[in-house]
């Protein structure tokens, strides 16, 4: 469903991704590992329409759509959602009004009519307790004075409640405790769906334990180096980066 | 004829029509009021104070004075505030029995209408009424105290705690020939007493009347008062007030100023901080479309050492709106380890919108902490952009920031009532392609679970 070709970024004049290609198809789950600086937050600001960042060459296709093409917005509605590594702070801007307000812009984007009011209730309440936070956060300005663990769960309660079609996460489990990572893989694992794809950015092992993933990535240097299945996120776990960087640089 | 002369002739009309004698006193501080009115005149462009708001729209209409207060039942329910409370109703200025709800009025606590005060005991007002709000004040004050019959009068015997709010609701209706009223409040809180008061203006869609207010509130040594305006007048609305406050030792007063109507609209606030511990809070918004004025003129007088304020006004312009904002603080040469902070910040939605700001600071003490700030601005792009990940359009999401921008002011907010009107009426009024009214009422449904 995501196809990202040969893709060439360049932020402020220097080049970031040289020559990224990464294939997602419905129902697959897939882990971008790599080296801080590496380019994956890059990867998602560019899927997700960040200004600032000049694609010079290489496409990106969502379902057979021109990404490169559409609005910031336009990509949310088409089922194309990124979580933050860094959620930003909207101060004064209810969560409530935030998940309403997305979840009506994909219903009005598909044709369909804004969600009646109890509905959308219900539907809140049942994905805030599934991820174990309390109503009052409803009420609260998106992240303003959420501990960084909070932020991460509020990332995936927007996921629950939106059900994009591609869920990119980038470092969701950076920050978290023990219990707090059970309740944000428990998330993930909830998105996963026959139809759905889910791309995953991590540094780390553990929330691979939880989420078993199909396909393994290694970006290095603004290029996918290496792809396996879930054991080479464990290999890399014990040997690190340093062999593919030599490999791709020999 | 000079502009000033249709208001002097028509009180000399209302004097002449006048059927009940009046207190001298009354009578003598109309005529003095009178004089001074007509010594100052309409204040121009020239008064520094005056410079960014043009007043002739007053002076140069001719009003009448209402002679009854006649509203529908249902449309006044409409307009008022669904708030238990403690009400006293005025239309176009006149005293509204069967609009008011008196029936409950707690131990300790006198409400009353200006003109019943006066008869029953007018020297019990006449002591404190204009005490804080001199003629010289402004000419607007003068007209007002030369003009004023009608208004509340509010008391609380010391360590009187008063749960329910107190509204004074001021409706203005639709007429052939517009209206003029000069109200006065007087609230006098005991010491350690605690309230909350609220005047609330509001009206008929056509109406395009021209209100005159004076307000005076004394605080006693540890009394707390909030003091709420929610001027949501028509747009036709020419509207003037005043708000003096006197402050005993460690009373507390805090003012929410909230203006979203009147087609002109000048608001001073002026506190005297006058003994240690005094404290004053005042929180303000405007938001103004079309080709609306509004101009809020605060000041503080920390008159004793150890006394603090704090301020923190928004504004929201949108259209062809101008807003201005003067926060004055004065500290007196001996008030040392005094605090005063301010903050003014101003969203334009449009370009030709405008907004004049100017924070002003007289200090003559040395050992004191003060702050200012006044920023006019746009949205900020990056929580733009991160709404917009979410599907969420450009135009909304630009519509949710602004409503978040008035939301830090309505978080200060104690009465849920208001902040919800309040909210919902910057959503309402917010461009059509926003349409953010569906979310509020959404996020008031959750509240109120
Ligand atoms: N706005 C910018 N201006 C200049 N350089 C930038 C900008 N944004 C990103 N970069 C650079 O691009 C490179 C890739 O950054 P990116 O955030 O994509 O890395 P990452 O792989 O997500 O790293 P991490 O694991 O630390 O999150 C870094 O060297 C970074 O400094
Ligand atoms: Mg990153």
């Amino acid at each position: 469903m995501l196809e990202v070709k040969d893709l060439h970024v360049t932020v402020e004049g220097s080049e970031i991704l040289k020559g990224l290609s990464l294939t997602v198809n419905a129902g697959e789950v897939h882990a971008i590992m790599g080296p801080n600086g590496a380019g994956k937050s890059t990867l998602s600001a560019v899927i997700a329409g960040k200004d600032g960042y000049e694609v010079t060459s290489g496409s990106i296709t969502f379902e057979g759509r021109d990404v490169l093409e559409m609005e910031i917005e336009e990509r949310a509605q088409a089922g194309l959602l990124l979580g933050f590594q860094y959620p930003v702070e909207i101060p004064g801007v209810k969560n409530i009004y935030l998940l309403k307000a997305a979840l009506n812009a994909q219903r009005v984007a598909r044709g369909e009519g804004e969600i009646p009011a109890p509905e959308f209730m219900k539907l809140v309440k049942e994905k805030i307790n599934f991820m174990k936070m309390d109503s009052s956060f409803l009420q609260r300005a998106v992240n303003e004075g959420f501990s960084g663990g909070e932020k991460k769960r509020n990332e995936i309660l927007q996921m629950l409640v939106l059900q994009p079609k591609l869920a990119m996460l980038d470092e969701i489990d950076s920050g978290l405790d023990i219990d707090a990572m059970k309740v944000v893989a428990q998330g993930v694992n909830s998105l996963r769906d026959p139809e759905r794809g889910i791309l995953i950015v991590t540094h780390y092992q553990r929330l691979l334990d939880h989420v078993e993933p199909d396909v393994v990535h290694v970006l290095v240097d603004g290029r996918i180096v290496k792809s396996g299945d879930k054991d080479l996120a464990l290999e890399l776990e014990s040997r690190g980066y340093d062999w593919l960087v030599e490999e791709s640089a020999a | 004829m000079s502009e000033e002369q249709t208001f002097l002739d028509a009180l000399k009309a209302r004097e002449s029509a006048r059927d009940v004698a009046e207190p001298t006193w009354v009578a003598a501080r109309r005529q003095a009021a009178s004089a001074r009115f007509e010594a100052v005149g309409f204040p121009t462009k020239r008064n520094e104070a005056w410079k960014y708001t043009d007043v002739r729209a007053i002076a140069r209409g001719d009003f009448a004075l209402a002679t009854d207060a006649e509203f529908s039942r249902a449309s006044a329910a409409a307009l008022t505030l669904p708030l238990e409370a403690l009400r006293l109703t005025f239309v176009d200025g006149i005293f509204s029995a069967p609009l008011s709800d008196l029936s409950e009025l707690p131990k300790g606590v006198i409400i009353e209408p200006l003109s019943q005060a006066l008869e029953t005991n007018h020297e019990a007002v006449g002591a404190v009424l204009g005490r804080l709000a001199g003629v010289d004040f402004s000419p607007f004050s003068a007209l007002n105290t030369a003009f004023a019959e009608e208004g509340a009068v509010i008391r609380f015997a010391p360590g009187t705690v008063v749960e329910k709010p107190i509204i004074i609701q001021f409706l203005s209706r639709a007429h052939e020939r517009p209206v003029m009223s000069h109200p006065r409040v007087l609230i006098e809180a005991g010491a350690r007493s605690e309230a909350t008061v609220l005047e609330h203006y509001v009206g008929e869609a056509e109406a395009a009347n021209f209100t005159n207010v004076v307000s005076e509130a004394l605080l006693a040594r540890g009394a707390i008062l909030t003091h709420y305006k929610l001027q949501e007048a028509p747009l036709g609305d020419l509207h003037i007030a005043s708000l003096h406050v006197d402050q005993g030792r460690d009373s507390r007063f805090t003012s929410f100023n909230l203006n979203l109507g009147g087609g002109l609209v000048r608001n001073d606030i002026v506190a005297d901080l006058n003994a240690e511990g005094a404290e004053a809070q005042y929180y303000g918004l405007f938001f103004a479309q079309g080709r609306q004025h509004v101009d809020n003129h605060t000041l503080v007088n920390h008159n004793a050492p150890h006394t603090f304020s704090q301020e923190n006004y928004k504004g929201i312009l949108d259209d062809r709106a101008h807003g201005v904002f003067n926060g004055k603080v004065i500290v007196k040469r001996d008030s040392q380890k005094i605090e005063a902070h301010q903050n003014n910040a101003n969203l334009l939605l449009s370009d030709r919108a405008e907004i004049d700001t100017k924070p002003e600071l007289e200090i003559y003490a040395d050992d004191v902490k003060c702050s200012h700030g006044a920023t006019t601005g746009q949205l900020d792009e990056e929580a733009v952009y991160a709404l917009r990940t979410r599907g969420i359009d450009e135009q909304t999401a630009r519509g949710l920031l602004t409503l978040a921008f008035a939301g830090e002011v309505m978080e200060v907010v104690k009465l849920d009532a208001v902040a919800e009107r309040v909210e919902l009426a910057v959503a309402g009024k917010l461009p059509e392609r926003f349409n953010l009214a569906g979310l509020v009422e959404a996020a008031v449904a959750l509240g109120e679970e």
